[in-house]
């Protein structure tokens, strides 16, 4: 499994246990899903369509609930009474920029979250100058969103997360939609990020350039658990779940940082 | 507030009327076509009284007078209307180059002209010395109830995004060789701006999803808080006072 060091005193990022689902109209996504994220790490959430990838998502910050099973974000567990806390904690990054940055200006959506949280004035402001330092967007500040190129709205998607000090970075398909310049730009900022990550994506190299370990889920259980690496470079899993590495592509040869 | 886009209608500029609170300025412009439309309709030095009042703020505002006269193009339907009223309106009628017309239509038709295009004058003035944003930021100080301002605002972040939708929609049909005329082609059209409207929808649900996990509960957070001085008040205020004494006026010569 994962070399990580012995769990220390700090409760997982994320703790998901049992976790099964099935929507109103009958079609069940999740059956039994068992997930621990570690604090400060990234963790690539791999799987074909139809694996249950969003349904699981929805269920980190209380979306979706009312299935078998217990999600706890830093110890807290995911239930009506900690609802504000919870959704402040786990900070998603949907796969449209268009559908996560709804307000006329740049400003004003990445002050959004932390507003909603009670903060106003000069801390906000902080906030705000904060998190688009961060992913390299101050100089946008006053401009609307759909100004700004499909890359550039993908970074301030991230920074109105980021400015609610998430626990938890979830990134649905990130690299979805990007140049490759873009996508790089995305994982430096990313990979300089002091947060924990958890990546859904079917791009596999980037989950092999960002992520030091990965799970598959497919069928709507946990499939696999181990190094990415590890993961990519093991053919018949890999095609038992309908993973497909890019043409040429060989995750042995590569060798990661992490 | 400088945003890198605005809308038609704004004319940039740093005047002092465009430096007023957006809430002073739509509480002026409100005071100030309401008093005009209380004014008697046979005081008709007063109407042009008012449109000296809208002069000085547009020279204020630093408002050519050419871009408001353009603008109040819009007001055209309503005008025409009002220029079938003296042959509809039954009544006492008068001569005039040998056509008949109606005295009471004729006194409605000065009503609906003059009234109406102060008003739209007005809303001009505001529009292009306010921009769409601090309208809304406006709008909710004055509480008008918070939906109505949310509805607004989201008009504005996605009708670009919708248009564009629309765009790329008419291109894959024209893509496939279909070219809309007349009325055989209707159909097409009509399943396309139903497919534009259950996208749409959907994108409200994937918008809300956004919103709520961010901490969305029903309100919109107040980030940007605008607040006027006394003195901001009382500059705003000098348009519909001094509107007012002229329909007092008005009523009593």
């Amino acid at each position: 499994m994962t070399s990580l060091p012995p769990p220390a005193a700090v409760p997982p990022s994320l703790d998901v246990r049992g976790l099964a689902y099935a929507y109103p109209d009958g079609h069940q996504a999740l059956f039994g899903v068992d997930l621990t994220v570690e604090r400060g790490e990234r963790v690539g959430l791999l799987g074909p369509n139809g694996a249950g990838k969003t349904t699981l998502v929805l269920h980190l910050n209380g979306i979706l609930a009312g299935g078998a099973g217990t999600v706890a974000v830093a110890g807290l567990p995911v239930g009506k009474q900690h609802m504000a806390e919870i959704r402040r904690k786990v900070g998603i990054v949907f796969q449209d920029p268009d559908d996560q940055l709804f307000m006329p200006t740049v400003r004003e959506d990445v002050a959004f979250g932390p507003a909603a949280a009670g903060l106003r004035g000069e801390e906000l402001e902080k906030r705000v100058r904060t998190a688009l330092d961060l992913v390299g967007m101050t100089e946008y500040l006053d401009r609307p969103p759909h100004h700004l190129s499909f890359g550039q709205r993908r970074r301030v998607a991230v920074a109105t997360v980021l400015a609610m000090e998430p626990e938890i970075l979830v990134l649905d398909e990130p690299s979805s939609n990007l140049d490759p310049a873009s996508r790089r730009e995305l994982a430096d900022i990313l990979r300089s990020l002091d947060v924990t990550v958890l990546m859904v994506t079917h791009d596999l190299p980037y989950a092999l350039e960002l992520c030091p370990r990965s799970v598959i889920l497919s069928e709507g259980v946990i499939a696999a658990d181990g190094r990415t690496q590890d993961l990519l470079a093991d053919p018949d899993l890999m095609h038992a779940h309908r993973l497909e590495l890019p043409f040429g592509f060989d995750p042995r040869a590569v060798t990661t940082g992490a | 507030m400088s945003t890198g886009h605005a809308h038609k209608l704004y004319r940039h500029g740093e005047s002092p009327v465009h430096r007023l609170p957006p809430h002073c300025k739509i509480a002026a412009a409100l005071c100030f076509v309401l008093v005009v439309v209380s004014t008697p309709r046979e005081a008709v030095w007063a109407f042009g009284l008012y449109a000296l009042l809208l002069g000085a703020v547009a020279a204020a505002a630093r408002v050519p007078a050419g871009f408001v006269l353009r603008r109040l193009v819009i007001e055209i339907p309503f005008v025409a209307f009002a220029l079938l009223m003296p042959f509809l309106v039954p009544g006492e009628r008068t001569e005039w180059l040998g056509i008949s017309l109606s005295v009471p239509g004729l006194w409605g038709a000065w009503n609906i002209l003059a009234k109406g295009t102060l008003g739209v004058a007005t809303s001009v003035l505001l529009a292009s010395t306010t921009e769409l944003r601090s309208l809304l930021l406006g709008l909710q100080r004055l509480k008008l109830p918070p939906l109505m301002v949310q509805i607004a605002s989201f008009m504005i972040r996605y009708g670009d995004v919708i248009t564009d939708e629309m765009r790329r929609m008419s291109i894959a049909r024209r893509s496939r060789g279909f070219e809309a005329r007349g009325v055989r082609h209707w159909g097409v059209l009509a399943k396309s701006a139903g497919a534009l409207f259950i996208r749409s929808y959907e994108r409200g649900e994937r918008v809300h999803l956004a919103m709520v996990s961010r901490g969305y509960t029903g309100t919109m957070p107040v980030i940007d808080e605008v607040t006027a001085s006394r003195a901001q008040w009382a500059y705003a205020a000098a348009l519909p006072f001094s509107a007012l004494a002229v329909c007092l006026l008005g009523w009593t010569l």
